[in-house]
């Protein structure tokens, strides 16, 4: 049986269905010589907002259970020095380069998209939801439906290119939040990603970052972005929708699949080992060979389940 | 850089430290001093990053050829796990990484200060010094006797030694910094290279200001990936016109920094607060002598 890994995600096609997440590709060039660009899916930007950004002070990442905690506080050197030197390198590694923005306000959403408008290198954008809301004064902005709907329904009317919205892990309706923004028009979401963590050193009675509060990434996250990916693809059928969070194993990507993902993002495997969104992509090419499937899109949502599950409401003590 | 597997030639206790010798012509031939390496843990294990190590000695002729060796200082799971593996093993390694130490082109006089496992990096670049025919002498300091790095490996690297032991018990009771005034002023210093903790390399960069040394020193901050992807190992720079600084990543644009450029009281602040502007007077710093 032929076997294709390619992937379409409402209009943008990927030769594998994995990626690179935001803020795991540097500035587009440490990665050459370590993994070969075209045979990935995609390479997501680091997050990019309208004025560059230092960060926060450092140490920037503790190692926790299976994890790391890490803050960075996006920084980056912002939309024009972006456009101007980093993305034509992201654009030259021969994979799908997609911009990650993120902002305080509807206003540096809708002139971030202004700024990639028409720009060829761009192959879509995903919408960072997870920072605070200034123009609200609410601490995660896409935790609301009507606010990450306002956001990302204006950056998918303006854009040329498919539009993914990323919503932030642990809100608590994460389907009503994915129902929203792909009403509002997104073409696809991102599901999973880094909730929030702190790191303590009981010894120096110090959080371990410079920045205090900081993120939770690595294997550890697997069964929390199964289950995110699995509530919000039976929430919103036939929309894309993108794993991230403990992805490591071509086997970590199909479990995804089988939840209802149509693609995957590697982030924290990508640091440990550049070359793992290829093997992870050979991985998946094993699983299907072993199936006798041809492609990712016949396990997509395929996870067995009790005929009777989703017709009560799923709360933990319900029988 | 490069990324090999590469088998353990031998691996053996050196005080505190343990020192691990890898066959990897690929990194080895390329390998200068201030780069390091980027060593994989093993699968299975609930800590994920790499090691970061210093590249110690790169061996590019005789019978040592195409030999790559580094220092753990077993301080935390990953390089305790380090220090259990056995020679013919094999370990997973990207290197060489980072900026490298320049030499000087009309100074002479270098000297070299190191603290704890510092000393890995400035021997090799000892030897390269001494390959270059500068005059090359050392501070080297630790907590303890065991903390010494190779101190007889210092001697002969050097045409005068100061070592310094904070409990006294090897060469005189103190640290770097009671020294190294009097190291600087009986061999007439010109340039000076430091790898110590932070913490001494921003008296270390206080001292060189004072006396005008031109220098260059090794950072160590802590870091996610090594490669320049995650930007977590940062330090604040300031640019070269004044105009303000950077957060650069230790890895890819240092380790090895100007110190008069490091903005120390930034970056080693305690308080873990941000500091969203620039401080007054950022340093106009000329450019690493010739």
């Amino acid at each position: 049986m032929k076997h294709s890994l390619s992937v379409d995600l409402g209009g943008i096609v990927l030769s594998t269905p994995v990626m690179i997440a935001a803020g795991c590709a540097g500035s587009g060039r440490e990665l050459a010589g370590l993994v070969e660009l075209r045979k990935v899916g995609a390479v997501l930007s680091r997050t990019i907002t309208q004025e560059p950004e230092r960060g926060t002070p450092t140490p920037r990442i503790a190692e926790s259970a299976a994890g790391v905690v890490w803050a960075t506080g996006l920084q980056n050197p912002g939309i024009d020095v972006f456009i101007a030197d980093e993305l034509p390198r992201l654009a030259k590694s021969n994979a799908h380069a997609i911009v990650s923005i993120g902002g305080g306000t509807l206003e540096e959403y809708v002139r971030l998209t202004g700024a990639l408008q028409g720009r060829p290198e761009v192959s879509a954008i995903e919408v960072h939801l997870s920072g605070p809301d200034v123009e609200l004064q609410r601490s995660v902005l896409g935790a609301h439906a009507d606010r990450a709907a306002e956001v990302a329904g204006a950056v998918a009317r303006m854009s040329m290119v498919p539009v993914f919205a990323k919503l932030p892990m642990l809100a608590s309706d994460l389907p009503d939040i994915a129902r929203a923004v792909v009403r509002a028009g997104v073409t696809g979401v991102t599901i999973g990603g880094s909730p929030p963590a702190l790191d303590v050193q009981a010894d120096r009675l110090r959080p371990g970052l410079g920045g205090v509060t900081g993120w939770l990434s690595g294997p550890a996250l697997l069964p929390m972005t199964l289950r995110a990916v699995f509530d919000v693809a039976r929430a919103v059928p036939d929309t894309p929708v993108i794993a991230v969070g403990g992805i490591r194993s071509g086997d970590d990507a199909v479990e995804a699949f089988l939840a209802g993902a149509w693609a995957v993002q590697v982030g924290t495997a990508t640091l440990i080992d550049p070359a793992a969104p290829v093997s992870i992509a050979q991985g998946v090419v094993r699983y299907l060979k072993s199936k006798g499937l041809a492609s990712p899109a016949d396990v997509r949502g395929r996870l067995r389940v009790p005929a009777s599950f989703g017709a009560a409401a799923d709360e933990p003590d319900a029988t | 850089m490069t990324r090999v597997r590469a088998e353990i030639l031998s691996t053996r206790k050196l005080g505190a430290y343990q020192s691990l010798t890898l066959v990897a012509p690929e990194i080895g031939e390329r390998a200068r001093p201030g780069q390091f390496l980027a060593v994989k843990m093993p699968e299975g294990r609930e800590f994920l990053l790499r090691r970061y190590f210093a590249v110690h000695q790169a061996s590019r002729r005789g019978g040592w050829a195409g030999t790559l060796e580094f220092v753990v200082d077993p301080q935390g799971q990953g390089s305790q796990w380090l220090t259990s593996v056995q020679a013919h093993e094999f370990l997973e390694v990207i290197g060489p990484l980072g900026t490298a130490f320049a030499y000087p082109k009309r100074h002479t006089n270098c000297m070299l200060v190191a603290e704890g496992h510092g000393a890995a990096s400035l021997y090799f670049l000892a030897q390269e010094l001494l390959a270059r025919h500068k005059r090359v002498d050392m501070v080297v300091g630790a907590e303890t006797l065991e903390r010494v790095f190779k101190p007889i490996e210092g001697k002969r690297l050097s045409q005068t030694i100061a070592i310094v032991t904070a409990d006294g018990s090897l060469g005189d009771r103190g640290s770097v910094m009671d020294a190294l005034p009097d190291m600087v002023e009986s061999t007439s210093t010109e340039v000076l290279y430091a790898a110590a903790p932070s913490s001494t390399l921003a008296r270390i960069a206080g001292f060189c200001k004072e006396r005008g040394i031109p220098a260059q020193v090794a950072v160590e901050e802590r870091m996610g990936c090594g490669l320049g992807l995650c930007q977590t190992c940062v330090v604040p720079v300031a640019r070269k016109d004044g105009s303000g600084y950077d957060n650069l990543r230790s890895c890819v644009d240092g380790p090895v920094f100007n110190p008069a450029r490091v903005l120390w009281d930034r970056w080693l602040s305690e308080e873990p607060t941000m500091l969203p502007t620039p401080p007054e007077g950022l340093p106009v710093v000329r450019t690493w002598p010739g």
